[in-house]
């Protein structure tokens, strides 16, 4: 079973035996074909407009969408106003232009520098993470006693706890020592998040205590096995989990919001809101080049990320 | 049968227990004491975990406990419930609770059975499986920031949702400005969180044994039989798993509201992150520590029955 988990990176199997076509068969693979090209449309056709509106010229963005992201309602009874008289969704642009980028990377650097916030958010909180949580993750799996069984609970219990209950207790800290409006507002409880926590024990649980027994008896310390047996094991599920905690907070929106007073220190994904009301155009310049990080990383390594939500399937070990 | 077998492993475990008392009690001694080095050694590397958690979320966590039960933070004056019952009848409160519940109520059952039907789909052998897994997937890396614009372009009054219904002989929505605002909220909670539910009823289904699978093919049992006396019966702990963890993610839906309709959205998209968000703004911290707590014993009930699940899910497998 173990050594099944740790060897086998391939869980779910493309190969099967071929079998003759039915026309019950037939039936069934257009329909379910219909299903999941509806899905797959639907599922798509965001992110590409998004991306493929992003070369239009801001003349041809205004024609098309009107004044829509005009305005911001002042008190309770609304939100932004929407104002435009038609609007038309537009797959390809008439005349692809990238002057939307140029404006973004060359012209006005002030979207530019959210975009590196972001950057400095997120790269640390990745790998304090993974290295503060693995060293919590090993001493758990390694000795399962009552009281630590007992912090684990506490950890499941605040990885599943929403912002609305987690960010008060996050900004009395963070307040008492004086960060708040810091990067390190949003750095530091990110980098203790116990989510990593849960997702390496379970995986290192599943080590064969054979190996440690065996390193134990050449004399390894615990450092050694650590740094020689469990984090090699672990390299897998360690850029497994890296990417999953590097899309939720190249996506963050609550922390900021309550952890930051000053907007020059917002990353772009709080920031992308507020261009939104502004200007349209490289909105979706500025957009696209948000998404670019988190979906290349995704196309390079789905196999790891659908691996670690298959491990984060069930609370227990 | 398996329950007597239990048992008897039970009784004979006692009885080794209770038999060569002098010598257990020795073994015991000794190996505790192997253990207890093995447990300071491994604390080390707990330490910085350990010490983080308890600085930015236990300890706090205990001050705002305190918190919740005085009446201001200078004076601190125990007052008994009394902020609960201002909270539990402030009306923005009730309304952030309400609009929270229908979504769930709404959302919680699409988000787990279209991503089931998707996974049983493509469980078949079907062609351009791994294509569609990726697209079914990609939603979740996109940042919902990105793509809000085109929600926007698609729900304006003027926009292509309410041309689409036209041709229907709907008449227009003020989708943002309205009770229908919520539809197209659980339209992007949706389009985030199929994907993940999907690749997780995916390998529940290839944890299937593939014999059971085949040898009710040979028997002739149709699909619609395989799935509901067979499939199902292995799905089960998943699918209760997926649906109280989709559920936990329903209350966080804000991130989308937020993004979609800024600070003070209209009445029915109203959440709970809204309120606490507004509530930071005042730094009443009496209310917000109330409503934290309020909140977290509402998680840890879910949670509770989370893992009550959880952990007779394990043990039926184990049987």
């Amino acid at each position: 079973m173990t050594e099944d988990i740790l060897l086998d990176s391939s869980r779910f199997p493309e190969k099967r035996k071929k079998r003759k076509l039915k026309p019950k068969r037939v039936i069934f693979v257009i329909l379910a074909m219909i299903i999941l090209i509806t899905f797959a449309v639907l599922f798509l056709f965001p992110t590409v407009f998004t991306f493929t509106n992003s070369f239009m010229s801001t003349t041809e963005i205004s024609a098309n969408y009107g004044k829509i992201f005009t305005g911001l309602g002042v008190s309770g009874d609304g939100g932004r106003v929407f104002i435009a008289d038609k609007v038309n969704l537009k797959l390809i642009p008439d005349k692809v232009t990238l002057s939307q980028y140029f404006t973004v990377l060359v012209k006005s650097p002030n979207y530019l520098l959210k975009f590196w916030n972001s950057v400095i958010y997120v790269l640390p909180i990745v790998i304090f993470q993974l290295l503060v949580a693995s060293g919590a993750s090993f001493a758990f799996a390694r000795m399962d006693t009552k009281f630590r069984a007992l912090i684990f609970f506490v950890y499941i219990v605040l990885m599943l706890m929403p912002y609305q209950v987690t960010l008060v207790p996050n900004y009395l800290t963070l307040d008492k020592l004086n960060l708040i409006d810091t990067r390190f507002a949003i750095i530091l409880p990110g980098v203790f998040s116990p989510f990593a926590v849960f997702i390496l024990t379970k995986y290192m649980k599943r080590i064969p205590s054979a190996i440690v027994e065996a390193a134990k008896l050449d004399g390894a310390g615990e450092f050694q096995i650590f740094f020689r047996i469990f984090l090699p094991i672990c390299k897998g599920v360690l850029y497994s989990v890296a990417i999953l905690i590097f899309i939720d907070y190249w996506n963050m929106v609550e922390q900021p919001l309550i952890l930051l007073k000053n907007t020059e220190l917002y990353p772009l994904s709080v920031f992308l809101s507020k261009i939104n009301e502004g200007d349209t155009g490289i909105a979706f310049a500025t957009a696209s080049i948000y998404m670019f990080p988190p979906i290349l990383m995704f196309l390079y390594s789905e196999e790891y990320l659908v691996e670690g939500i298959a491990y984060s399937a069930s609370v227990k070990g | 049968m398996n329950i007597e077998k239990r048992k008897k492993q039970k009784s004979v475990a006692k009885s080794d227990d209770t038999a060569p008392k002098k010598g257990t009690i020795k073994e015991k001694h000794k190996r505790s004491r192997q253990e207890k080095a093995e447990i300071r050694h491994t604390s080390v590397f707990m330490f910085p975990s350990l010490a983080g958690v308890l600085l930015f979320f236990v300890v706090p966590f205990f001050i705002v406990i305190v918190y919740a039960f005085v009446d201001n933070t200078t004076n601190m004056e125990f007052v008994g419930f009394e902020n609960f019952s201002s909270l539990l009848n402030n009306s923005a409160f009730q309304m952030a609770l309400r609009n929270t519940g229908i979504f769930s109520l709404i959302s919680v059952p699409l988000v787990v059975i279209l991503p089931l039907m998707l996974a049983l789909i493509l469980d078949t052998n079907i062609p351009l499986k791994s294509t569609f897994r990726t697209i079914f997937l990609s939603p979740m890396v996109v940042p919902a920031a990105s793509v809000i614009l085109i929600w926007q372009v698609l729900f304006n009054y003027n926009g292509v949702a309410n041309d689409f219904l036209a041709l229907f002989g709907v008449d227009k929505i003020e989708w943002f400005k309205s009770d229908y605002g919520i539809i197209v909220v659980v339209l992007l909670f949706l389009w985030k969180n199929i994907g993940y539910n999907m690749i997780m009823f995916m390998a529940a289904l290839s944890a299937i044994p593939k014999e059971i699978v085949e040898v009710s093919m040979l028997d002739g049992c149709g699909s619609f039989r395989r799935f509901f006396s067979i499939k199902l019966r292995y799905l089960v702990s998943t699918i209760s798993f997926v649906t109280i963890m989709s559920l936990i993610n329903s209350f966080k839906v804000f991130r989308e509201v937020y993004l979609l309709t800024g600070d003070y959205p209209y009445e029915s998209m109203y959440t709970l992150q809204h309120f606490m968000n507004n509530t930071f703004g005042r730094f009443d911290y009496q209310k917000l520590s109330s409503a934290a707590l309020v909140l977290s014993l509402v998680m840890i009930l879910i949670i509770s029955v989370l893992l009550w699940i959880d952990n007779r899910a394990g043990k039926e497998i184990e049987e």
